[in-house]
């Protein structure tokens, strides 16, 4: 029994730990379905992040921060989207700038507003997210396993937990059973046959990328104001290059990344909890390893030694109507 | 939609459209300034009169500079062969390791002359070591470069935290750093060197890894434009499938590419570890590497593009530290979003203002210009 409630406590926080991953990681999948690529998704959600706490705590409300974080990050999205739309310039290199220029803003604004080292203040509980219970969790909980795991597992998450699970069903919905999907898809494969067809590609990409801006900006309110109580400088920490390993091992697909994300998350959890543990055979794992873990894994799956991952065919390329 | 593909005049191109590339980046900067209620000119002033107002000053913009020359330079070499080496941070950072067993195990015995050419291919060698397997894995197996650069860099990260904390760590010492080097293990500063020929100039971190730049940056501009391969490395960026019917072997250049641009970021770490901390301790790349990305695209991959455009950002990050301490308000962060505008406008919209241009010297009645469309 007391590994069972180990491994409902390390799978909790699994859960906890793969919801910015999730959320970042369906932004990039919206984006590079188009045929854009996106590696500022680290930058989108920092701005998010700020914007959300900065909001929740002048106004006092979580709803407010979340709209703002996702028209903050909107906005980077259509820089990125500008220039690799109709700039047509190099999607990498908007996408490191973004990078750049939002953990600068928000460190620099963070400071000259609220002058605590790039801290936003400490939020109040209404000001945030707050974990919900689902019904009967109280009462199951005491019923073996399966209301243990209810009751630890899937209650008691806060709002945007069960946003993320529900936009990786919307967005396979989305891709794969509506006409947008199906076009979206399209233009990132071949967007000169979308063109041919009479479809505006641009208009396409720029609707994906203000989708990716969205996500993004949930994930950031998700860090800012649901799993902590406030903003705190360069808060994202890799999660958005994470995000972006977890769409390759996803294979750009929104089930797949429901997947890739909670095993990132799981790792994670796992190596917070085994720090210093050491473990029956391996001995003790070094806890930078389990944290370079998802990097390595990607790695070897980019190089074709477990299954094979192959990108939207257009993404990264501009498109240029012929002359 | 397609704007018309004519050319403009040589100073054009490389003098003025990165100019108001960089006076756009600015004007927004400024902007910024302004939101947080200070006065973008005063902001200027601090900037300019931080990094260049005195000797010192100097000294430190020359040594950052001399970071910003090395990363710039490898972003690059990988450039020219149409190689976008995204992984210069993870590369400089992994190459202190090369450093720092180098001067580790001779600075007991040695001077640091005898040291010297072994941190140099310390460095050079573990940087272009952790650049050849993403290039191996991108020429042989069609792992794309930009992503497994990427991962190389949070690996890299990983590895030297883990080799910090339980390798180098001394025993008793709270801090994860190796020991401090001895004499045989420290990069003379320029000011001793200098010294040596009776010079007297003011005491900065400024090494003699900024010498080692500027003969790094003369031998690429000779390897790029003046050898077998770097013929062979800027067909395959212009054209790689040319390339390979010109005979060219394109796996094998791609890797030999890479190591060079491993290599050069590499040699950043000369100049951090040997040359100005006499140790190595966590996170001395912090950024750099990416930096290297908005230095080459100003330079126009260009060594003595590089070498202005690393002169500039040393500006900045001196400049910065001057006005961080002058305007409180405005924290060093100010330079990382400065840096991030200067990529944004001189490379991912570096043909905003062409079309513009090419109409104004249209309607002037340039005889440079020669519209196709």
């Amino acid at each position: 029994m007391d590994f069972l409630i180990t491994l409902t406590l390390i799978l909790d926080s699994a859960v906890r730990l793969s919801v910015p991953l999730l959320l970042a990681c369906l932004a990039g999948l919206y984006s590079e379905r188009s045929g854009v690529v996106d590696i500022g998704l680290e930058g989108k959600m920092l701005a998010g992040a700020f914007a959300a706490g900065t909001v929740a705590a002048l106004t006092g409300s979580a709803w407010l921060g979340m709209g703002m974080a996702i028209v903050v990050s909107i906005f980077f999205a259509l820089i990125h989207g500008y220039a690799s739309i109709t700039q047509r310039g190099n999607q990498i290199v908007s996408g490191v700038a973004i990078n750049f220029v939002a953990a600068g803003l928000t460190a620099l604004l963070g400071q000259a507003w609220f002058s605590m080292g790039g801290k936003t203040p400490q939020l109040q509980r209404e000001a945030r997210f707050n974990s919900i219970d689902l019904p009967f969790a109280e009462s199951l909980k005491d019923v073996p396993v399966i209301g243990q795991l209810y009751s630890e597992l899937m209650s008691g998450h806060n709002l945007l937990v069960y946003v993320a699970v529900v936009a990786v069903a919307v967005t396979w919905w989305i891709l794969f059973r509506t006409r947008f999907g199906l076009r979206l898809r399209a233009v990132g494969e071949n967007p000169g046959a979308v063109d041919t067809a009479g479809i505006s590609v641009a208009w396409l990409r720029y609707r994906a990328v203000m989708i990716t801006g969205a996500l993004c900006g949930l994930a950031g309110t998700y860090l800012a104001i649901a799993q902590s109580a406030g903003f705190s400088k360069d808060m994202t920490a890799g999660r958005g290059f994470i995000a972006l390993a977890a769409l390759i091992f996803a294979k750009w697909k929104p089930v797949n990344a429901l997947g890739a994300c909670f095993l990132f998350g799981f790792l994670d959890a796992v190596a917070i909890r085994m720090q210093g543990a050491s473990l029956p055979l391996v001995g003790q794992v070094p806890v930078q390893f389990m944290q370079a873990l998802p990097y390595i894994l990607t790695v070897i799956l980019l190089a074709g030694f477990i299954g094979k991952a192959i990108p939207p065919k257009a993404s990264g390329t501009p498109y240029t109507k012929e002359r | 939609m397609s704007a018309p593909l004519a050319k403009l005049p040589k100073w054009v191109d490389y003098g003025l459209i990165p100019l108001l590339n960089l006076t756009a980046a600015f004007l927004v900067s400024g902007l910024v300034v302004l939101l947080i209620g200070e006065n973008p000119l005063e902001a200027v002033y601090w900037l300019v009169q931080g990094s260049l107002g005195y000797g010192e000053g100097v000294g430190f913009t020359l040594y950052y500079a001399t970071n910003f020359i090395f990363t710039g330079l490898a972003v690059a070499v990988a450039a020219h062969a149409g190689l976008f080496n995204i992984g210069g941070e993870g590369q400089a950072y992994f190459a202190g390791l090369g450093v720092a067993l180098a001067c580790l195990a001779l600075d007991h015995y040695v001077p640091w002359w005898i040291t010297f050419p072994f941190a140099l291919m310390g460095a050079a060698l573990f940087g272009a070591a952790w650049a050849a397997i993403p290039a191996y894995l991108q020429a042989k197996r069609g792992s794309h470069i930009v992503i497994t650069t990427i991962m190389f860099n949070f690996i890299a990260s990983a590895v030297m935290a883990y080799l910090l904390v339980e390798i180098f760590k001394q025993p008793g010492s709270m801090q994860p750093e190796s020991r401090t080097f001895l004499e045989g293990g420290r990069l003379p500063f320029m000011h001793d060197a200098l010294g040596w020929f009776g010079i007297k100039v003011a005491k900065s971190p400024l090494n003699l890894s900024f010498v080692v730049g500027l003969v790094a940056s003369a031998l690429v501009w000779m390897m790029v434009w003046r050898t077998r391969l770097g013929y062979a490395i800027r067909t395959i960026g212009t054209n790689p499938d040319a390339a390979v019917y010109a005979g060219i072997k394109v796996p094998r250049i791609i890797i030999i590419t890479m190591m060079i641009s491993g290599g050069l970021a590499g040699l950043m770490a000369l100049n951090e570890v040997m040359g100005v901390q006499h140790r190595l301790l966590l996170d001395y790349v912090t950024g750099y590497g990416f930096v290297g990305i908005a230095v080459a695209l100003m330079g126009r991959n260009h060594p003595v593009g590089i070498l202005l455009a690393s002169l500039l950002f040393g500006m900045l990050y001196q400049g910065g530290a001057e006005l961080a301490f002058e305007m409180p308000k405005i924290t060093r962060d100010m330079i990382i979003a400065i840096q991030g505008l200067v990529i944004l406008f001189a490379g991912a919209m570096e043909h905003m203002f062409r079309p513009a241009l090419i109409r104004l010297f249209a309607a002037l009645g340039s005889k440079d210009v020669m519209s196709e469309a």
